[in-house]
């Protein structure tokens, strides 16, 4: 058997979990609208997470970029004062978080996607609901039991597919959401405990060029007082 | 004849594209089995933009049943052996 006829098979089982079984067509017509709208509710949540993700990680990013380009100042300092060894450990501390920030940078397109994907399938579900709706009153209005059966049905089916479809992919972008949650809250944790700046020795070269530049303001000190001494 | 890309809409195609279908899927169900994932993904890719070129989309206000499922382009490896598997997509 193949993908597509065992995808065919999944979307037959999660069909017939939506369509339920009610005896009366017209009952049948209003619990699949009903279903429907609660759907699309769904979906449009599902939008809303993956946006609030979407956000969470781009404040992330920001943040790296502020350490990203502190470093860089501590680089540029520590070669002022002639410290080479500071400046390298600023320049690994950069790299490091340069690297952190690109796997941001991957995750902000991924959840881009999933947020696209999403407005499209709302969108193409509402279109399908609003049309499923002015049927429903159709079949209604207009047709006798037994043949309203068989209207019920094509309808019911074709609109439970897409609502298969639909359901998979926000249980889908939630689980990736999830995923990213789980990660992007690992990495503040990193950055709050500063472990990412130990381990690269952030503080300890902020330290050290504090050293540095009062060392250097001693000098000037130092030889200002000579100079006045030698006046 | 009306296939489903998942996540993407319904497309109306003819149904001679169904054989050219069926090679691609094929070659899926092989490469998944011997765990390939970048070729099943291009394979998978393959299959979804022979749909989109050759097929109209449907209109989405029509409600129709559809002949043919193609999972979505996303569907890694890993969920293709559980929809192989016979566990579904995702577990309920």
């Amino acid at each position: 058997m193949g993908l597509l006829d065992r995808m065919s098979t999944v979307i037959g089982a999660k069909m017939n979990k939506i369509m339920g079984k009610l005896e009366d067509p017209r009952e049948t017509l209003d619990y699949s609208y009903e279903k429907q709208l609660e759907l699309l509710q769904n979906v449009k949540r599902g939008v809303a997470d993956v946006t609030t993700s979407k956000k969470r990680l781009e404040l992330q990013k920001a943040k790296l970029q502020m350490s990203i380009d502190q470093s860089d100042a501590q680089a540029k300092d520590a070669v002022k004062a002639g410290r080479d060894d500071l400046a390298k450990m600023a320049l690994e501390r950069k790299v490091a978080l340069q690297a952190q920030s690109a796997s941001l940078d991957q995750q902000i397109l991924d959840l881009n996607n999933e947020q696209q994907k999403l407005m499209a399938a709302e969108s193409r579900l509402a279109t399908k609901v609003e049309s499923f709706r002015a049927k429903k009153e159709t079949i209604k209005a207009q047709y006798s039991a037994a043949e309203a059966q068989v209207k019920v049905t094509e309808s019911v089916t074709g609109i439970s597919e897409e609502m298969a479809d639909v359901g998979m992919a926000v249980e889908r972008a939630e689980n990736k959401t999830e995923e990213m949650k789980a990660r992007s809250a690992a990495l503040d944790e990193l950055l709050e405990s500063g472990v990412l700046e130990d381990y690269t020795g952030g503080d300890k070269i902020e330290r050290e060029l504090a050293k540095a530049k009062a060392k250097s303001d001693v000098d000037a000190e130092l030889a200002r007082l000579k100079a006045e001494a030698g006046k | 004849m009306i296939i489903r890309i998942m996540g993407a809409g319904q497309y109306k195609v003819d149904s001679c594209l169904l054989d050219e279908l069926n090679v691609i899927d094929n070659r899926i169900v092989e490469l998944v089995s011997k765990g390939k994932g970048d070729e099943y993904r291009k394979e998978l890719a393959r299959m979804i933009s022979k749909v989109k070129e050759s097929g109209e989309p449907l209109d989405p206000a029509s409600i129709l049943k559809s002949d043919v499922i193609i999972p979505p382009e996303d569907l890694t490896l890993e969920e293709a052996r559980r929809v192989f598997s016979g566990y579904g997509l995702i577990g309920d």
